[in-house]
């Protein structure tokens, strides 16, 4: 262990570092340290210069351990492993000292940010000398894929890698595809026609060799890791045939039960209990709702199994749910968003003032498939609106309930404005926002067509919508009391209608299926990207992808771009065939297990097993995860966690505290 | 000897979670102490309870340990586990007159720069108000070991 040569380099990252820490005190000081056969420092170590600094120092000192200090691991760690493995040396025999992010750009005292710095390297220098050369573990790539959640992304993310050739798994928990798109009417700024564009989308889902299309099913389980998954899906009874029932929705028509349609017309409408959510739903099989079925309720009625033209009938009351286990490679979360429940607002009335309404009831009302057929009306199904009031960040950008910008409320609350003006051409439309934001290729050019389609325009926050009159004109009226910013003033405008743009949030069970697939969610529920500028669609499981809204507020477009961002990265993974796994794993030394059981309980991955006969504990390799904790609580001490041992960690701690080291220690 | 006292705290960071969050702090350039030394682990549960009184032997002040919050664990409960060792550790550490705030457990999430910049401060506040640790006085000197004569750290096998 005493012979080894470790050569050090200290980055000034232009100066980033340099600033800050004294580089060259700590190159100096570095160079003095035992083990160390040479220390410099450079420019930019990352450059490829810096990493010819290091290579042909291998070459030439024969240095058997390299220590950068530079940035965080989680940024250049895979650089220089690159530069000692061209230079012939294992790159695992590398280590690096993270004083940018932990030192430099944390303080600017410089004195404490170069003994910090000269503390980190220490550490660096006092572990590296402890690694062992490891090999990555080759791991399969199995070639099918399973994205979860049927919207516009997850459409994408399935159209994307089954059109290369690939084998999807999409599973939705709605009986169909399509998600909150399907449901609107508009989109902004091109105001495409939703369904229009939509649809053959879908249809090219419902019909493509490569997807296997499960509607009406939730993933229960998740076990595997890259390459090799198993996900455990549950697909719901349908209580149709999907064998045998052709879609011609006759069992619909006949079925006698209506009920409030809460799901896709957000409860602006009905359906039957036989159903299907919308005409274009992909795939077209129906779904008895079993809840409030006539038949599961009372025993009988069966109009739609009496009224089934097909042979066999399709209706099977018998059908159960099937449990299926799906092996695939990697997952693509594409799993979406929910809007913020307005009620959380209560002086904004909804729920209690009967013409306000949410934009996704809008959205129905609009859409000429619709419950009103495209017809803008009131409450009370037939009076258009005269006055319309649309009010912008309705739970966002506001302490109370959501910090963040919604991002897409501007604009479709100006497309709900543009939609007043074409099919009433006299109705007033006030859009209430704090602030205008629309960047986006045509959508800014949406806003000015706005303006000078005579929207009014006020800035301020609404403090209160109500049907309490002060004076005559508000008589019957709902009055929205704002702050209009601009001229300084509080205003109240009766109108007609109140449309509410709530923000979109994530999925109340976001949590859960965070956890379902080991990956992270932030607090808002949104899950969480591995980078959120360089890497988004990737998670820090290595093997899972986000795409869509669930991993924050997005538009269609947006939407659309990180599901074939996240099919590209599984193609990727596919085309390669073998992905390298990093080696930290934990191994037990058999000859010296005691048996005593203790880690068994301790793996979250379930890869310890023990032998009876032999009576000792095993690591099965491949379902290792790396992390330690059986490590930690091996009370023999005999098990290894690959390039996290203790004796690396100790002698880091020794390292780190190389300047406040007491005189003697006991061991 | 606590004029211009500055602590050493060690702080056990987990890979994915409290160490990104360290990094995302120094990104956005949040200013804080520049006492926490961070060494990486794979997850909190890796964190040894030897880890810590090592570090604290051997001239820490205060020890950190971060992790991801309860339910957050990339590996599904590392840190459930690392709280459970906490809890054991720190009724030991008391029992050899070790302050309470010299060893915390501490949770931040990648995205919680901030939430690990202040709970840095806040620790290296409380701690450097207690003064130095001075293990072998407060600990072994107060049960009557003998600090002289002792073997430096040996880790053989």
């Amino acid at each position: 262990m005493n012979e080894e040569k470790v050569g050090v380099y200290v980055c000034h990252c232009g100066t980033n570092i340099a600033k800050v820490v004294d580089v060259v005190d700590v190159a100096t000081w570095a160079g003095e340290q035992p083990n160390v056969e040479v220390a410099r420092e450079y420019k930019f170590m990352c450059s490829s210069l810096g990493q010819e600094l290091i290579e042909q120092d291998i070459k030439e000192k024969g240095l058997t351990r390299v220590v950068v200090a530079s940035c965080s691991p989680h940024m250049h760690e895979k650089t220089f492993r690159g530069a000692c493995e061209r230079a012939g040396l294992n790159p695992f025999l590398f280590e690096m000292a993270n004083i940018r992010e932990h030192d430099s750009w944390i303080t600017d005292d410089k004195v404490a940010a170069t003994q910090k710095a000269k503390s980190l390297t220490n550490a660096a220098i006092a572990r590296v000398v402890h690694h062992q050369p490891l090999e990555p573990i080759p791991v399969e790539i199995n070639p099918n894929t399973l994205i979860v959640g049927g919207g516009i992304a997850g459409i994408t993310a399935a159209l994307e890698l089954a059109d290369a050739g690939n084998h999807v798994y999409l599973v939705e928990r709605e009986p169909s595809i399509g998600g909150h798109m399907a449901q609107l009417d508009k989109t902004f700024p091109t105001l495409d026609c939703s369904a229009c564009i939509l649809t053959p989308k879908m249809v090219d889902v419902g019909q493509h060799a490569n997807i296997t299309l499960l509607t009406w099913s939730e993933v229960e389980e998740l076990d595997g890791y890259l390459g090799n998954f198993t996900a455990t899906v549950r697909k719901k009874a349908r209580y149709v045939n999907e064998e045998v029932c052709t879609g011609c929705g006759i069992c619909i028509e006949k079925c006698p039960a209506k009920v409030l349609d809460e799901v896709f017309e957000v409860g602006m409408g009905t359906r039957k209990v036989i159903y299907r959510p919308f005409p274009q739903a992909v795939p077209k099989y129906p779904v008895i709702d079993k809840e409030n079925c006539i038949y599961f309720l009372r025993g009988k009625c069966k109009a739609c199994e009496l009224f089934c033209p097909t042979e066999p009938n399709s209706i099977d009351f018998t059908q159960k749910d099937e449990i299926l286990k799906l092996q695939v490679g990697n997952i693509i979360l594409a799993t979406g968003y929910d809007l913020f429940d307005v009620k959380r607002i209560p002086q904004y009335g909804y729920g209690r003032l009967k013409n306000v309404f949410t934009s996704l009831e809008f959205e129905r009302m609009v859409n000429a498939s619709g419950p009103t057929d495209g017809k803008i009306v009131l409450r009370d199904g037939k009076t258009p609106p005269a006055s319309v009031a649309i009010v912008h960040c309705v739970g966002s950008r506001d302490e109370n309930y959501h910090k963040y910008c919604s991002k897409i409320c501007c604009m479709y609350s100006l497309k709900f404005a543009h939609l007043v003006h074409e099919r009433i051409p006299d109705a007033e439309v006030y859009n209430c926002y704090i602030d205008m934001r629309t960047p986006g290729k045509g959508y800014e050019e949406f806003y000015h067509r706005l303006l000078e389609e005579g929207t009014n325009f006020i800035r301020g926050k609404v403090a209160e919508i109500t049907d309490a009159p002060r004076i005559p004109a508000e008589e019957g009226k709902l009055v929205v009391q704002v702050e209009d910013t601009l001229i300084g003033r509080q205003r109240r405008v009766p109108v007609d209608m109140v449309i509410l743009s709530p923000a979109m949030e994530a999925k109340p069970d976001s949590k859960e299926v965070s956890q379902l697939f080991k990956m992270g969610c932030d607090f808002d529920g949104f899950f969480t990207e591995r980078h959120p500028k360089l890497d988004p669609v990737a998670t820090m499981t290595e093997g899972i992808y986000i795409a869509g809204a669930c991993q924050g507020p997005k538009d269609v477009p947006e939407s659309v771009v990180q599901g074939a961002a996240a099919a590209a990265r599984v193609a990727g993974l596919i085309n390669r065939g073998t992905v390298m796994m990093e080696p930290v794993r934990a191994n037990i030394d058999q000859d010296k297990c005691s048996g005593c059981r203790i880690c068994n309980n301790m793996c979250p991955y379930n890869a310890i097993v023990f032998h009876e006969d032999r009576h000792v504990s095993e690591v099965i390799t491949a379902l290792c995860q790396g992390c330690g904790t059986c490590v930690a609580a091996c009370p023999s001490g005999i098990i290894t966690g690959a390039h996290f041992t203790n004796d690396q960690v100790f002698s880091e701690i020794e390292g780190i505290l190389w300047d406040v080291r007491p005189e003697k220690v006991l061991a | 000897m606590s004029e211009n006292f500055e602590p050493v705290i060690v702080g056990f960071l987990c890979n994915w979670c409290s160490y990104r969050a360290a990094d995302l702090a120094g990104t956005a350039r949040l200013k804080y102490a520049p006492n926490m030394r961070p060494i990486r682990v794979m997850c909190s549960g890796r964190v040894d309870p030897q880890f810590v009184l090592k570090a604290l032997r051997n001239g820490a002040d205060g020890v950190m340990i971060a992790g991801c919050h309860p339910g957050e664990c990339h590996y599904v409960s590392g840190n459930i586990k690392a709280l459970r060792r906490f809890v054991l550790l720190k009724k030991m550490l008391r029992q050899l007159g070790v302050e309470e705030e010299r060893v915390q457990l501490v949770w931040a999430s990648a995205s919680e720069g901030i939430i690990l910049a202040e709970k840095v401060d806040k620790m290296t506040a409380e701690v450097r108000a207690l003064g130095p640790l001075n293990w072998n006085k407060t600990v072994l000197g107060g049960n009557g070991h003998p600090v002289v004569k002792a073997e430096p750290v040996a880790e053989e096998v």
